[in-house]
């Protein structure tokens, strides 16, 4: 069939995007859907730690050593996604020495470098860590920003010919003579960027393979085509705190537990995290007790973290797997391994694999070896570069340096802006002037602002995910109008508003789980500027009233006198002018 | 060393000046102290007193349970507010009744709003009728407010002329455009162009509104043009961008500006402006830093000398001492017990300022007159009782603008404002509660943040004066 490509990719995550990248670089014809933005599931709900390993050093070695392998190459082909932090296991005087030791030894039969520190150098390096924290093993962790990571992949991607449809949802894989076929998916408004009010459309796209990449979700992509996956999806929660305690990552040492990690991010630190098994990725409950105890429990860790303000929390969803038969009870303590499920072997039904467990460090691998997989499925014959090509934006970290200087190393704000586009600097910032700032919490300006709308269309939530804009102290409470705004030349009115209503209401999700001290505040001057500044809750334009302009004060003099006001004909005050021209209006 | 008045009031906003006059006024001696700059600069120097009537109850239930993490998931559904109001006082009588409005009455705004007209002079218009005005907000709607400063005024509208909506490209508040766009979806009965436009791009791309207030101020050269002819040749090529539903093209008779048309001359700069357009020139409410709102600000302070009452700021309340020989004490005649003094931290040093009345208008959750942590909500410098859900999951609802419990957070008084305790009972005697501290309101979606503290102020500051003659 001639519309027939060579492989579908579902899920937009870190692996569907590193398989997607990696089919089309070795030349394959390779479609990518995903039913919301790029990231929307388990990827961009994670708090971005680029594993050293050493979380698995004691645990889990082969996944430890899968980690400081991959660690290294993002370091290399994804330099513009990732913060160099460096990382600490911390030893509070109640955490077990034995254990210290094993995670020492575990760290260094990995492969992981790891040197051992006093609880003095410590704080000399992390000034905010407590007093009783007794020593601490240094590891290469790091920070990684999943957005721009799975940004980047799609865009390699497409650069290689491959086709990326976010807000594309599958709703039924297509399973002829015993085989998958091919997907149908729903476009929520046509194929390519999504746009507000356009229809929705649906398409059948058919394959010689198809990849289920959609994590927590796999279950039930497995459903539609009569197989089973089970995924055990595990909810934990993120609270976002407003500013950076810490510049290193912080782990607890100790063997497991709820709350034992501090990353640094951006502009904010990440504390995660807990670990409970839910039934449905999409529906479970976000709870209370869960930001509580990552405040409590971390502030053992970082006693500056007990008053901080907290902007947001966010849950993510781990697509956890493991062999029928293993019968672990405690999420915790399921493999954080992947696996490939050759639906051919398994249930008899060739033409899908699906991909489960896994984690975000490692998605380059596993999407290498899902793309091998496929290769000899398709019996088709190419090698892998996927760890040495660098990703678009880093490609050449000299560059960077080069634009820092030439886009102002002086001002924080071009220096944030070249930290996120990587080599793709000039491109993005030479196109765009006047370039004022737009969100100034994270110091994002119009071009890039204006950069992320050509590739996402009306979407807000996706251009935020490229470039931030919106998630800092305000939580878009003095910027979802600004980035709106930079719709206009594109897009009519009823787009704009709609897309700022969806990021509005987006970024309040999140603060509903903030909603104390300072952020309460701030959340109550949002409110009043977007209700009562700019009304945008009573705009007549949206709701169903229909206004009688005339029963209004239409001012007095001049010219405004046809419309009415009947009862103020005799009014004194009738007389002054309602423009200015003088009198004491001028304090 | 005590430092004494009859009248002491708490806060220096609209409903702590207004206050404070309305009790000097009464011949109280009278001493205002502030903790900080009031949070008229966030506010956008409208008066609004009552636009909406909001709806308190969803139009289906509410789902149980804690959020989920189903992002569409049975979302909040709520009514349309009814409005926008013509007539804000008519609706009082249909606001909850616990609302501030309710326990002073609509009497109680109509003298503030005149109290407010007094002090503002022709700053202010509005006050010849008891309607609303729609006036253009710069989220591109329109809203219902009762007062508008003069530079304003030619927005109002409920006026047909033909009108220019002017945006800068180097601001990004609003796109012009889209701006214009919004309005005629709203429904105005004018037509209405947006024009984005090349001005004072000479200064960097991120000048403050200040800034360029000030270079129409000066009549700064921009490029060798002074400031305001170069505004004015910026906008001329836009004049006739209005097309009429017929298709023809008119030539319009207003245009709009964000609010930044000087700082301390705006009068002059609108008038030069009008002048070189050929069309009247109104300015369009902004968000922080609002030069309305601070203009605002130096006429209520210039107001308050002209009222004789003493002025400090930068001086928090730190604490409080209850009249050890009581005057009523809890439980005899229902009065509360009595304050006797705050303490106000004054340059690091705890400074005792006695009073026989005292007016707390501390602001809200912005101003800071409320505060909270993850336990609760408290009302800090006399710790008040402030009436919440005891989970704060139960302080907010899932749709941002849907009956946000938040929103209504405060002290509860009687109709004297007198506060009251948990059990209902008159807390403290001789202390008053205005403005954004007195809960059950939700301004924002009412439109009637500043007809709260005019009434409240108003009543708040008048049972002071009456409690010091007693």
């Amino acid at each position: 069939m001639d519309d027939q490509v060579d492989v579908v990719v579902v899920g937009g995550g870190s692996t569907g995007c590193g398989v997607i990248r990696d089919l089309a670089r070795r030349g394959l014809d390779a479609v990518l859907v995903e039913k919301g933005n790029l990231t929307h599931g388990t990827t961009g709900r994670m708090h971005g730690l680029l594993h050293s390993g050493g979380r698995y050093a004691v645990s889990d070695q082969k996944s430890a050593r899968e980690c400081i392998e991959e660690n290294r190459v993002l370091r290399d082909i994804a330099s513009h996604c990732v913060e160099e932090t460096g990382g600490m296991f911390v030893k509070r005087p109640e955490d077990d020495e034995e254990y210290f030791q094993e995670k020492l030894e575990g760290c260094r039969a990995c492969d992981i470098p790891a040197e051992v520190i006093d609880g003095e150098e410590a704080r000399r390096r992390e000034p905010y860590l407590a007093r009783d924290v007794e020593k601490a093993i240094v590891v290469p962790d790091g920070a990684v920003d999943p957005f721009r990571l799975c940004v980047a992949n799609a865009a390699d991607a497409r650069e290689h010919g491959a086709r990326v449809e976010t807000h594309a949802e599958v709703t039924d894989v297509l399973v002829e003579d015993g085989a998958v076929v091919g997907v149908e998916i729903e476009h929520d408004s046509g194929p390519g960027k999504r746009v507000h009010r356009e229809p929705g459309t649906t398409e059948e796209i058919r394959a010689r393979y198809v990849v289920n990449a959609t994590g927590a979700w796999a279950g039930q992509l497995g459903e539609m085509a009569g197989v089973d996956v089970e995924v055990r999806p595990s909810k934990g929660v993120m609270t976002v705190m407003n500013t950076r305690q810490v510049d290193t990552v912080i782990n607890r040492c100790r063997p497991k537990g709820d709350a034992d990690i501090v990353v640094p991010h951006e502009t904010a630190c990440i504390l995660g995290t807990t670990d409970e098994e839910v039934d449905d990725p999409e529906d479970y409950p976000e709870e209370e007790w869960e930001v509580d105890l990552m405040i409590e429990t971390l502030s053992e860790l970082v006693p500056a973290l007990k008053d901080a303000r907290t902007l947001r929390s966010f849950w993510g969803v781990r697509p956890l797997y493991e062999p029928p038969g293993t019968g672990t009870d405690d999420p915790t303590d399921i493999t954080r391994d992947y696996f490939l499920l050759d639906h051919a072997e398994r249930d008899d039904l060739p033409g899908m694999t699906s991909i489960v467990g896994g984690k975000l460090t490692t998605y380059r691998m596993m999407a290498e070896s899902i793309t091998d997989h496929v290769c000899e499925k398709l019996e088709y014959d190419a090698d892998c570069d996927t760890a040495d090509a660098p990703l678009p934006g880093s490609e050449d970290f000299s560059v960077l340096r080069d634009y820092m200087e030439e886009f102002g190393i002086r001002s924080p704000i071009g220096r944030r802006s070249a930290q996120r586009l990587g080599s793709r600097t000039d491109d993005v910032l030479s196109g765009t002037d006047p370039n004022p700032v737009v969100c100034e919490c994270e110091g994002v300006t119009r071009a890039e602002v204006r950069d992320g709308i050509e590739q996402a269309g009306s979407d807000l939530n996706a251009v935020r995910l490229r470039t931030r804009a919106s998630m800092g102290n305000c939580q878009g409470g003095f910027c979802t109008h600004r980035i709106a705004s930079e719709l206009a030349g594109e897009y009519p009115e009823p787009v704009a508003r709609e897309a700022e209503d969806e990021l509005y209401q987006e970024r309040w999700k999140g603060q509903r789980h903030a909603l104390w001290g300072r952020q309460l505040s701030q959340a109550m001057l949002n409110h009043l500027l977007h209700a009562t500044t700019m009304n945008r809750d009573g705009d007549p334009a949206t709701t169903d009233a229909d206004v009688d302009f005339g029963a209004f004060d239409a001012g007095v003099e001049p010219g405004g006198g046809s419309a009415g006001d009947g009862s103020t004909s005799d009014d004194p005050a009738a007389g002054v002018a309602a423009t200015d021209g003088g009198g004491h209006g001028d304090r | 060393m005590a430092i004494d008045s009859e009248v002491l009031v708490v806060g220096g906003g609209i409903a702590g000046i207004t206050a404070a006059i309305a009790a000097a006024r009464e011949g109280a001696d009278t001493r205002l102290v502030s903790h900080k700059a009031s949070t008229l600069r966030q506010a956008s120097g409208l008066i609004d007193a009552l636009g909406y009537l909001p709806a308190t109850e969803p139009a289906k239930p509410l789902r149980e349970g804690p959020p989920t993490a189903g992002r569409n998931l049975d979302p909040d559904e709520w009514p349309d507010p009814e409005g926008p109001l013509a007539d804000p006082f008519e609706a009082i009588d249909r606001l909850p009744e616990d609302h501030p409005y309710r326990l002073v009455g609509a009497d109680a705004l109509r003298e503030g709003l005149d109290l407010f007209d007094d002090l503002v002079g022709d700053a202010y218009l509005g006050g010849h009728t008891d309607r609303n005005a729609l006036v253009p907000t710069f989220g591109g709607s329109v809203k219902p407010t009762a007062r508008y400063p003069a530079s304003a005024a030619a927005g109002i509208a409920s006026d047909d002329r033909p009108a220019l909506i002017v945006g800068f490209r180097s601001l990004t508040e609003y796109d012009a455009r889209t701006f214009a766009d919004r309005l005629a979806a709203a429904g105005v009965p004018f037509d209405v162009a947006g024009a984005e436009v090349e001005f004072a791009e000479a200064f960097r791309a991120d000048a403050k509104i200040t800034r360029l207030a000030k270079a129409l101020d000066r009549d700064e050269p921009i490029d060798g043009t002074p400031a305001r002819e170069a505004l004015a040749k910026a906008v001329g090529p836009h004049l006739h961008d209005v097309v009429d539903g017929e298709g023809g093209v008119d030539r319009v008779e207003r245009v709009g500006f964000p609010a930044f048309l000087g700082d301390d001359h705006p009068a002059e700069v609108r008038a030069e402006l009008a002048d070189r357009l050929g069309a009247d020139v109104f300015e369009i409410p902004m968000g922080p830093p609002s030069l309305p709102g601070l203009r605002l600000e130096d006429l209520l302070y210039d107001a308050l000398d002209d009222a004789g009452v003493r002025f400090e700021t930068g001086t928090p309340a730190v604490g409080y001492e209850v009249d050890a020989d009581g005057g009523g004490g809890s439980g005899g005649d229902g009065d509360g017990d009595r304050i006797d003094h705050l303490v106000m931290d004054r340059k690091g040093s705890e400074v005792p300022y006695g009073a026989e009345a005292v007016v707390l208008a501390t602001g809200g959750l912005v101003g800071k007159g409320l505060d909270s942590d993850r336990d609760g909500v408290r009302e800090p410098v006399l710790d008040l009782h402030v009436p919440q859900p005891a989970d704060r999951y139960e302080w907010f609802v899932d749709d941002a603008f849907g009956e946000q419990p938040y929103a209504r957070f405060g002290v509860r008084p009687d109709e004297r404002l007198r506060p009251l305790d948990e059990s209902g009972e008159v807390a403290y005697g001789n202390v008053r509660v205005a403005g954004a501290v007195v809960g059950g309101a939700d301004v924002a979606r009412e439109k009637s943040a500043s007809g709260v503290s005019l009434a409240t102020g108003l009543v708040a500051g008048r049972e002071a004066a009456r409690e010091v003659r007693q």
